[in-house]
């Protein structure tokens, strides 16, 4: 479902019938936070998430006839993530970056030093700095169960990969970011 | 079940993921592992770190705006379709004109069954969106009932119902006047996480008793009821099963006989 569009395109050429869009904005329009929050969380800036939201429902409004009626949040949601990846690919081609490989990104181990507090709770700050600094997949992942709430079904679905993917990435992603805590992941000896 | 296994298991076991026969080895390997246990409580800490800490990035009103229109314009039957503008104040009108406005293609498809109901939606929506374009959202900010509804005394002619209900999560930020329906209102505000809640509150005579079907407009969703000579309208764009358990509450204290 990655379709190019180029931006002096980002028009619906496609119309929407009154029961369309009756439907559209049922199913589809109240999930507008949600694809604002995901698209802030994958792209990490403000104008780029806002232009990935717009342009993900002109997609949206151009394929709404492949909207089944059966989930619009995870529906438009995979639209938003598949607007954000394209934007991050377009980013990478121009210079910076590796492209994602699970087996590649492990934690960065030591560079951060214990950022758990003496009660042993986890710093706010922390939390979100190590956030950030996961892989996309993972960070996609998290978002769309901590924040979201989703399924690892519904997660599948957004990212486009088997459940079983889901389940390591979510915990390949937290155990990385206990390890950046230095929140003590029990370590196998 | 070793150390191991288990550890692999947390992620999915906190999140009721796992398969029952699963679920049950990793339950029975923590009982008797103090170790593995404390494992588990940093993965739950942390957890509750994400859904407490993070901040949810909720639409700006122009990129609510902007979206909305180009789902108008794709409804549009005469084709025509306003490209996208690029300097900021002919958003900013664009925004005006969609939101406060409104109307057109929108209203005529989204109209819920009873039309009069439906333009009172629009108002409250309107109004909802206005006091937060505007920066106005409260005359009065207060957390304490005790001080927002005597604020209300001197300038209505009625006495809106005023809870907080922070307790649950809701806690009352403060109210102002507002006008819906040729009516003054009261517009008493709450907060949800980061979600903003506008109830409307004036009084009716003659009407039917009882809550109306929840409707959606423009992204948000509209609940209405009318109890003891009160109609209520309550605005946020907090999920509809939030919100239908907040009007549930809100209207609790003098719904009842």
């Amino acid at each position: 479902m990655t379709h190019e569009i180029a931006p002096e395109t980002a028009s619906p050429e496609r119309r929407l019938s009154p029961q369309e869009l009756e439907r559209f904005s049922e199913c589809v329009l109240p999930y507008l936070d949600a694809a604002h929050n995901l698209a802030r969380y994958l792209l990490r800036d403000r104008h780029e998430a806002e232009e990935a939201v717009q342009e993900a429902f002109l997609r949206a409004i151009r394929h709404f006839d492949s909207f089944r009626g059966a989930d619009g949040r995870a529906w438009l949601l995979r639209i938003v993530r598949n607007t954000c990846f394209t934007q991050l690919r377009r980013r990478r081609s121009g210079g910076d970056g590796v492209e994602f490989d699970e087996e590649i990104h492990s934690p960065e181990e030591g560079a951060s030093g214990p950022e758990v507090d003496l009660a042993g709770t986890i710093a706010v700050e922390s939390v979100r700095k190590g956030l950030s600094q996961l892989a996309v997949e993972f960070r996609e992942a998290l978002v769309l169960r901590e924040l979201e709430g989703l399924s690892y079904k519904e997660i599948a679905q957004v990212a486009g990969v088997p459940i079983g993917t889901v389940m390591s990435r979510l915990a390949r992603g937290r155990k990385q970011l206990l390890l950046a805590l230095g929140a003590g992941v029990k370590e196998n000896d | 079940m070793v150390c191991r296994d288990a550890m692999d298991r947390f992620s999915p076991f906190l999140d009721d993921e796992l398969d029952p026969v699963a679920s049950r080895e990793v339950s029975r390997h923590l009982e008797s592992c103090p170790s593995c246990a404390a494992a588990l409580d940093r993965h739950r800490q942390l957890s509750e770190s994400l859904r407490r800490d993070l901040e949810y990035h909720r639409a700006p009103d122009l990129l609510r705006a902007r979206v909305v229109r180009d789902v108008r314009a794709a409804a549009r039957r005469d084709g025509a379709h306003s490209r996208p503008a690029t300097q900021p104040w002919r958003w900013l009108s664009a925004a005006a004109a969609v939101i406060v406005v409104g109307g057109g293609t929108w209203l005529v498809t989204t109209l819920p069954r009873d039309h009069a109901d439906g333009l009172t939606a629009r108002e409250a929506v309107s109004g909802h969106i206005r006091s937060l374009m505007a920066n106005h959202l409260t005359d009065v900010t207060s957390t304490d009932q005790h001080t927002v509804r005597p604020w209300f005394a001197g300038k209505l002619d009625f006495s809106p119902p005023v809870t907080d209900f922070a307790g649950a999560g809701y806690p009352l930020i403060g109210g102002r006047l507002d006008y819906l329906q040729g009516h003054s209102a009261a517009a008493l505000v709450y907060l949800h996480h980061k979600h903003t809640i506008n109830v409307f509150v004036w009084p009716v005579a003659n009407a039917h008793e009882g809550v109306a079907p929840p409707m959606t407009q423009q992204g948000f969703h509209v609940i209405h009821g009318t109890h003891a000579g009160m109609t209520y309208w309550v605005v946020s764009d907090l999920n509809a099963q939030e919100l239908a358990s907040f009007a549930e509450m809100f209207a609790a204290p003098f719904a009842k006989p």
